[in-house]
């Protein structure tokens, strides 16, 4: 009688513990498969404002204000090139010296004690910018101002300033277009200096800055579509100049409520500034990337997580099939040798980009063409129709 | 072939234009005329806007609130001035120096050419004060000017009042990136011409000045300031300056911005045409209406703000005055670059619209295309183009015309431009030249005898006509005042086109009246009513009626007598600004006008 009993409720025990464990194992096993989910295990940041003049306060605010969320976030100063093409906290003009501030009547200064400018002033040109995306920098260049991401990096690249269909403009003096910018993505791509990139550009036209992009795994946001404006938000009276852009100061106040353990993902911040509050549309670009944009954490570009997790448990991970053992057996060596070697292919990338031939624009013939006809039909007229025409005349 | 090069297509040209010559010349002058009058409406004029970015939207918040400060400075500057009858410098350094700034003065002299009767002056000597506020953060590269003229005739005690405690409000800002200069200059415009050429480092009208110890840089702006009261109904702003010249649109617009934002009302005076009417005239005279025309031509854009106390309900006090300005100088300091951005040349129909000169220009054009036509028909004429050669089988002439073999010599055309230049120059030089004989030899003072003296040679032109056939004998008379009327005509033409590009008021006030009755005169026709015509016409006449055009507008018309005194003194005015500030109206209708319209008066009268 006790005897079953005992071992009724023993079966039972031995039932729930192997149901609880099986949970528990399965649990863990969701938790590593987010471990690897996004794949990056860096993360770097490249802010720029290409504007100079007091009247470009704002630009200069905006920048600030994304470093400041970006350091709070967790990425360090050695892994964020700063560009600030003027300076406005020491410039004449300011009331309030040694200050930048994003939000009017003073409340929220964005210089801060702490910041570590890398690229200031006349150092803020296209071609500084492209070396330190492609890494082609002179040697003698210090640690602070180089790009050293590698190919598990997710890199934030926030550009600001004054921009138009197609360019952005540098320091009042020169421009970058949307195909260089696209070009030194696909440089960076190849040369495995990134593992995801985030681009967010906040200029009028802002969203023609990503149409040329074509390297894999860039997710893109722009503040305004091709044919509006970007506008500025609010203006400062005793400062005498516009603080912020509107779409940066949204962004900011959406990334205010960030801290490295949210879970927010990219959907919400696509959904940031509707065009009530900002007048212009912003605009995203998800078709480059892999991964679904709801998956994407904003910290996994805006912040710098440390992934940790503790576990008792062993975990036996999935023998990848294609990745074939190479023994050192002398008598194998030849084969192997005459096998040729190849880079193992991490990501197919013309099955994943699908790009539809872009239909070329007609445009009416212009300038020499047009000069020539005009020059025939003259030379045309004046042999047989100049009697005709001077009926007309 | 051709248009121009086949004889037969160039008869049927020249017969249109000879045929159809009088109704294009009319239909052309009442274009000029009617395009003008429409300038001062809406579809062309255009609503007033910042084109300088830098300058941009933004307000800022003015923060002046020494209004009784600034009537305390200004009560003890008119109580001192009383006491020494002069400006009390040493009691404008002490007070510029409490207020904090570095102050320096610079003394002149001049002798004038002959004693002006308006200010009761001769020999002018006086002192300049000028304090600098320097940039706390940034190099003396560039400045602003705030400049308040003193003379023994305008009292501008509130003015200095103002100025001093704007100098000492602006004194504890920090957000400066250009020097201030506040400057209070004696004798009115004298005073402000010698600072300025004691600055620029130049000598244009003869100036006798010590040289400055303070500088600040290239100067980028200036504002200038003439309060009579403590409390004004309006503030009137003058753009006109020294030969015509305007200032950038910029800095009205920044005015008109700040007027509209402090609620303070500011005028033009006049409304729509009327106001139109009156900046053509105030251009055209050349005068500096104000310290603001003097720095216009060393390319700083300057504004003449003028309080005005009158009947209306609603005053506004000194504070509301200076937030303007504080809120002005302000936006000047955000500029990087000088003002270029906007229009250097427009007419003002209201302060908030303004007319550019794309649009006004063809009014001139058109009002020129008469002589131009009138020019080609007489060309046409005399080289007969219209005529086929069987009708002019008459004519001895067997090959093409030339134009000296028609008899028409280069002595007989040359002669009469001679002559009228010479007057011309007799003019121009001897009125000033030969004062001191006139009031030698006849009781009258010397601004009067300088007047007379221009009245007397500018009639004694007229007498020209009969005693030049003394000297030049022409034999185929038609021909020859044809040929003058052609170079009269052209040289007209271009004098009044170049005129029209840099004042183009004075060009087409000129252009108008002149070119009607250089159209029509000829020696065939109604003599004495040609006469007449031109006479009207003549330089001379137009300043008269111009002088009357103004009172009426100003709602303040004249008798003939006193349109006849005023008429005098502005004479004298036109000649003593041309020695001292250089002012061009004298000379150009001296030297440039006058023989031009004496050509026609040749014309008239050929025998």
């Amino acid at each position: 009688m006790a005897a079953p009993c005992f071992f009724s409720r023993l079966w039972r025990a031995a039932l729930a513990l192997l149901a609880l464990g099986s949970l528990a194992a399965s649990q863990i096993e969701d938790q590593a498969k987010q471990f690897f989910r996004s794949g990056h295990t860096n993360n770097w940041a490249v802010l720029v404002c290409t504007s100079r003049f007091w009247f470009n306060y704002r630009h200069v605010a905006n920048t600030l204000s994304v470093y400041r969320s970006v350091k709070r976030l967790g990425i360090p100063d050695s892994h964020i090139v700063l560009m600030l093409a003027d300076d406005m906290a020491c410039n004449a003009r300011n009331p309030k010296p040694a200050t930048v501030f994003s939000h009017k009547n003073m409340e929220l200064n964005v210089y801060g004690d702490d910041v570590e400018v890398d690229y200031r002033s006349y150092e803020v040109t296209v071609e500084n910018f492209l070396r330190v995306l492609t890494g082609r920098i002179p040697p003698s260049t210090p640690r602070s101002k180089r790009l050293l991401s590698d190919d598990r990096s997710n890199i934030l690249i926030y550009m600001t300033g004054h921009g138009g269909n197609g360019f952005l403009k540098f320091q009042d003096s020169e421009e970058i277009t949307n195909i260089e910018l696209a070009d030194a993505f696909e440089q960076m791509w190849q040369k495995r200096r990134y593992n995801e990139l985030l681009f967010i550009i906040d200029t009028c036209q802002g969203a023609s800055m990503y149409e040329r992009f074509y390297s894999p795994n860039i997710m893109a946001l722009a503040s305004s579509q091709v044919g509006e404006d970007s506008l500025s938000h609010q203006p400062d009276p005793a400062i005498g100049v516009h603080l912020m852009d509107r779409y940066t100061f949204y962004v900011l106040e959406f990334l205010e409520e960030i801290n490295p353990a949210s879970q927010t993902n990219m959907n919400d911040l696509f959904q940031v500034c509707p065009k009530s509050l900002c007048v212009s549309t912003p605009g995203h670009r998800t078709d480059l990337f892999q991964r679904d944009p709801k998956h994407v954490l904003i910290t996994d570009f805006f912040g710098s997580v440390r992934k940790v997790e503790i576990t008792t448990e062993t975990l036996s991970l999935q023998r990848d099939s294609q990745i074939t053992e190479s023994s050192y057996k002398e008598d194998r060596m030849d084969e192997e040798l005459m096998e040729p070697l190849k880079y193992a292919e991490q990501l197919p990338v013309a099955q994943i980009i699908h790009q539809k031939p872009k239909l070329k624009d007609w445009h009416p013939p212009g300038g020499f063409i047009l000069g020539l006809w005009a020059l025939i039909i003259m030379v045309f007229f004046k042999t047989y129709g100049i009697k005709h025409m001077k009926f007309i005349f | 072939m051709g248009l121009l090069s086949d004889p037969v297509r160039r008869r049927a040209l020249a017969r249109i234009v000879l045929r159809l010559n009088t109704p294009l010349c009319v239909l052309s002058y009442v274009a000029g005329i009617a395009w003008f009058l429409a300038l001062a409406f809406p579809p062309l004029t255009q609503r007033t806007y910042m084109s300088e970015n830098a300058m941009g939207s933004t307000m800022v918040e003015e923060q002046f609130v020494g209004g009784d400060r600034a009537q305390g400075f200004a009560r003890d500057f008119a109580a001192h001035q009383r006491k020494s009858r002069a400006l009390p410098v040493a009691w404008l350094e002490r007070m510029m120096r409490s207020v904090g700034l570095e102050v320096y003065t610079q003394s002149f002299s001049r002798k004038l050419p002959f004693p002006d009767e308006t200010h009761e002056r001769f020999m002018v000597s006086g002192t300049n004060v000028y304090g600098i506020l320097r940039a706390p953060r940034a190099a003396s590269t560039e400045s602003l000017v705030l400049t308040v003229p003193c003379g023994p005739d305008s009292t501008n005690s509130q003015a200095v009042g103002l100025l001093l405690a704007l100098a000492a409000h602006f004194r504890g800002q920090i957000y400066w990136a250009k020097d201030i200069i506040f400057l209070v200059t004696e004798h009115d415009l004298m005073g402000t011409e010698a600072w300025l050429e004691a600055y620029h480092d130049v000598n244009v009208t003869g100036m006798q000045s010590s040289p400055l110890q303070g500088r600040a840089g290239a100067i980028q702006a200036a504002v200038a300031l003439e309060l009579n009261s403590d409390v004004v109904t309006s503030l009137d702003v003058t753009v006109e300056g020294l030969n015509g010249q305007l200032p950038n649109l910029d800095l009205l617009n920044l005015f008109q911005t700040f007027c509209q934002k402090g609620g303070l009302l500011c005028t033009l005076q006049g409304k729509g045409l009327q106001t139109l009417l009156l900046m053509v005239l105030r251009q055209a005279s050349g005068r500096p209406h104000g310290p603001h025309g003097l720095f216009l031509r060393y390319r700083v854009e300057a504004l003449t703000l003028r309080g005005i106390n009158s009947f209306r309900q609603y005053k506004y006090d000194l504070v509301t005055v200076g937030k303007a300005l504080e809120g002005m100088f302000r936006k000047l300091n955000h500029l990087l670059e000088r003002l270029h951005q906007s229009f250097f040349l427009y007419l003002l129909p209201a302060l908030s619209r303004f007319v550019s000169i794309g649009v006004y220009m063809p009014a001139t054009g058109f009002l020129l295309l008469v002589l131009g036509l009138k020019a080609l028909e007489l060309w046409m004429q005399l080289h007969e183009v219209g005529v086929s050669p069987q009708e002019a089988g008459g004519s001895p002439n067997p090959g093409p015309p030339l134009p000296g073999a028609q008899g028409v010599s280069l002595a007989s055309l040359l002669a009469p431009v001679l002559i009228s230049q010479a007057m011309g120059l007799a003019l121009y030089i001897l009125p000033v030249l030969g004062q001191h004989v006139a009031v030698q030899h006849f009781p009258v003072a010397e601004a009067e005898a300088v007047v007379l003296t221009l009245l007397a040679i500018y009639v004694a032109g007229l007498a020209l006509p009969h005693n030049t056939h003394r000297v030049v004998s022409s034999q185929a008379p038609d021909r020859g005042w044809m040929a003058l009327k052609l170079v009269a005509l052209i040289y007209l033409a271009l004098q009044l086109g170049c005129i029209a590009l840099t004042n183009f008021s004075l060009g087409f006030l000129l252009a108008a009246t002149m070119v009607p009755a250089a159209a029509l005169t000829s020696p065939h026709g109604p003599r004495p009513f040609y006469a007449a015509l031109l006479m009207l016409t003549s330089p001379a006449a137009i300043l008269l009626g111009s002088l009357f055009l103004w009172r009426e507008l100003q709602e303040v018309p004249l008798s003939l007598a006193e349109g006849w005194q005023l008429f005098l003194t502005a004479l004298a005015q036109g000649v003593l600004e041309h020695h001292t500030y250089g002012a061009l109206l004298f000379p150009l209708l001296a030297l440039g006008l006058y023989p031009c319209w004496l050509l026609f008066w040749n014309v008239l009268f050929w025998k």
